[in-house]
């Protein structure tokens, strides 16, 4: 579906109309991510993420296979073969530091594509499937992060398989059998090695197709922007290509020199030493750390400290990390607000800053150790994370006033222009 | 039915949470080694920051510490003789230094293990025949591989120049359970502050062909410099590159952006 002044797809070459009489693929293309798409005229930067996530699989996608090509998954010498791509495969030190900081960045541009969703309420009607499905892509990456760690046969590898697996020995009768199932063995050994490489092959593909169901899904409503109102008429959008092209192309840009400072200046700054020690099962680092980008979900599992209703309190752990990432997909409908945009929920704005400071610290202490004042800190912070999402979140779509709002896009476009030029006059 | 369920399961969270606050005490069990231990000095070197080069003689010198001192107990497994031509040694020079190491190999006669004269090919091998031999001669303590020791440690080439020079009496006040036991020397800028590893360098304890003094500091830097090196061949030429990449990408997100503007010219936005 699509606005019905969007723009119709006319072959420019004898060639192009031949395919796409046979195979309407150059037509699809053209509506999807070319000028048949009409994008709301007012959308900022914060727009940028999704392309640029698009743009960090891919990366993902091209890096991972050239180390496939290098990497032999192999509990004796996969360490050593890591080395080898660093040191003798021709420019493998690139390859290989690309793809370990392309993973970090994916997942900084993933969380500020999701804390947009929060801000401007882009997972309300119309657009609930588009957000699961985002939801879905989030599960999926963690998955595939966390097997892609575990390949360099590493302390941190080795270790952070023992923690993250060891959560399943949590569910009671179940969980050792589940967990020696899932691990092929007692520990993780060549046989986890084996089917983590496996998958982590695999995932990054069902990634990209989820993706495609993402994005067809948004093409269905058409983009929302910052105002949350909906496209009314066709002053209200323009076609993506060129405009959105080449906005995005800027923020394409900045995210590649970051991308690149990272990868050539300081390509182990993300990562953790003892990841250069190869992988010993009987010596237990001092200190087991995930990677950064699950250290506020880890904070939540250590949060738990007290056997609570006769319920272990590592399940409560376990139980709560999944529920901190399963509840997003109910948030569409724990909060009840028509309104869309912050710009107009006052009460819903204040809320917004306070999760992301509390993610923060939980992140904060998802990557310090277990020590005071870290516990009571994620404590804290864990008590938040629940309550905005689970009570402070539906209690105040009731009740809030949201602020007037301008009838049309195109009304609160001209309004900021008509402000600025008198404030300039 | 969202919000009720919701509502519930987030105050049973929020229970849970609130009595682990109340359960879990507010102090941590004292860590009296934690006063003794000391943060790393910084060492400065050609291959540090945004424009690195490698100082090939203190590489030449590095290599000679570790050849005369280390590689009695530590292997360099990842580096193979032939990548020292870095150094500017000529091919020549590099199979005569290899023929000074003995890699382990089979007598063509019976099939018995055996030793042989290193080739340019070998790696830098381990002096001991494996891990249990090591740990044997080392009090229980395995000295590990050093090819990636500047990166596998926190800290990284700070902290191995800092242990290096860092050992010395424990000091007076230190109770006496912190003391090291037999067969272990006081370092606190090791993390367990005694480590088996007793101190390896004293002044003078190699001739530099440079004529460069040979002071315990003096040999720790030039060390650390070459395990700078062993860990990251690379690492002078991944700047160099990072900069044309940088460089290219100002370019791109230049011209991207002008364009940009050309295109929403006429468009209010
Ligand atoms: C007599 C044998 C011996 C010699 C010579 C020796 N070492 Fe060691 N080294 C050890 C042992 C044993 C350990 C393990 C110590 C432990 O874990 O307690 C060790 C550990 C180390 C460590 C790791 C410390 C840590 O943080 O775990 C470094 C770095 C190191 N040595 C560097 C050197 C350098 C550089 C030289 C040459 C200047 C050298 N060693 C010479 C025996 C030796
Ligand atoms: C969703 C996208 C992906 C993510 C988030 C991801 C993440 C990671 C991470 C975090 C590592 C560990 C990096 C390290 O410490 O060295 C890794 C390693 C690896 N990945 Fe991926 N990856 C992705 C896609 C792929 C793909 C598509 C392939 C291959 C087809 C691949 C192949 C590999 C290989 C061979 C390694 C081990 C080599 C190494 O450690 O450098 N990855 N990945």
């Amino acid at each position: 579906m699509s606005f019905p002044w969007a723009n119709q797809y006319q072959p420019k070459h004898p060639v192009m109309k031949w395919v796409d009489d046979r195979l309407p693929l150059p037509r699809f293309v053209y509506n999807a991510v070319g000028a048949g798409y009409p994008v709301p005229r007012n959308l900022n930067y914060f727009w940028n993420f999704g392309v640029l996530a698009g743009a960090a699989l891919a990366i993902q996608i091209v890096t991972g296979i050239v180390l496939a090509m290098h990497y032999a998954a192999n509990a004796g010498v996969a360490f050593n073969s890591v080395e080898h791509i660093m040191r003798d495969v021709n420019a493998g030190w690139f390859i290989r530091y690309a793809h370990m900081n392309g993973a970090s960045m994916f997942f900084i541009v993933v969380y500020l594509h999701i804390f947009r969703g929060l801000y401007y309420g882009s997972y309300k009607a119309p657009r609930e499937m588009v957000w699961l499905l985002g939801v879905v892509i989030f599960l999926l990456m963690m998955a595939t992060a966390f097997m892609g760690y575990v390949l360099p046969w590493g302390q941190m590898s080795f270790w952070g398989a023992q923690v993250i697996t060891g959560f399943f020995s949590a569910i009671p009768g179940v969980g050792e059998p589940m967990r020696q199932w899932l691990l092929g063995g007692f520990a993780p050994d060549n046989a986890a090695l084996n089917r983590f490489f496996s998958l982590h092959y695999l995932l990054p593909f069902v990634i990209l197709g989820v993706v495609i169901l993402h994005i067809w899904a948004l093409h269905i409503p058409g983009s929302s922007n910052p105002t949350g109102i909906e496209v009314k008429d066709e002053q209200d959008t323009v076609p993506f290509h060129p405009y959105y092209t080449a906005k995005d192309g800027v923020g394409l840009g900045v995210f590649l020199m970051i991308f690149a400072v990272l990868t050539f200046f300081t390509p182990n700054l993300l990562g953790h030493a003892d990841n250069y020690i190869q992988a010993n099962p009987l010596s237990t680092p001092a200190h087991i750390v995930p990677e950064w980008y699950f250290w506020p979900f880890y904070a939540i599992l250590r949060a738990f400290t007290f056997n609570f209703l006769w319920i272990d309190a590592k399940l409560w752990g376990v139980i709560a990390m999944f529920a901190a990432i399963a509840l997003l997909f109910f948030l569409p409908w724990l909060d009840g607000s028509p309104v869309k945009s912050s710009t107009y929920r006052p009460l819903n704005k204040i809320f917004f800053w306070i999760l992301l400071f509390d993610i923060g610290l939980l992140g904060v202490c998802g990557m310090m150790p277990a020590e005071q004042p870290w516990v009571i800190f994620s404590q804290i912070g864990a008590i938040y994370y629940f309550a905005h999402f689970l009570i402070i979140l539906p209690i105040i779509s009731r009740i809030e006033r949201p602020l007037p709002m301008p009838g049309s896009i195109t009304e609160a476009v001209l309004a900021k222009h008509a402000d600025k030029s008198s404030a300039t006059a | 039915m969202v919000r009720p369920l919701g509502f519930l399961v987030g105050l049973g969270f929020i229970a849970a949470l609130v009595m682990a606050i109340l359960t879990t005490p507010l102090g941590n069990e004292p860590n009296a080694s934690k006063a003794f231990h000391k943060e790393p000095r910084k060492l400065a070197l050609a291959s540090d920051g945004i424009a690195p080069h490698w100082d090939i003689a203190q590489l030449q010198r590095g290599m000679q510490v570790y050849k005369e001192v280390c590689s009695a107990c530590h292997s360099l497994k990842l580096v193979a003789f032939r990548d020292i031509q870095a150094f500017g040694y000529t091919e020549g020079q590099v199979k005569s230094f290899a023929k000074g190491f003995q890699v382990p190999s089979i007598n063509p006669d019976t099939g018995e293990p055996a030793t042989r004269d290193g080739l340019s090919s070998d790696y830098f091998p381990s002096p001991y025949a494996n891990d249990v031999a090591a740990a044997a001669a080392n009090g229980n303590a395995i000295p590990p591989d050093l090819s990636l020791i500047t990166k596998a440690r926190e800290g990284g080439k700070n902290y191995i120049y800092s242990l290096l020079t860092g050992y010395q009496n424990p000091p007076a006040n230190m109770p006496k359970e912190l003391h090291p036991g037999p067969g272990l020397h006081f370092n606190p800028y090791f993390p367990n502050l005694n480590l088996a590893m007793a101190q390896p360098l004293q002044n003078d304890q190699v001739t530099y062909a440079d004529g460069t003094k040979a002071t315990v500091d003096q040999m720790a830097s030039d060390v650390t410099a070459f395990l700078v090196w062993t860990a990251e061949p690379k690492l002078v030429k991944r700047v160099q590159v990072g900069w044309a990449v940088l460089l290219y990408l100002l370019g791109f997100t230049a011209l991207t952006f002008l364009s940009y503007r050309t295109i929403w010219a006429n468009k209010e936005h």
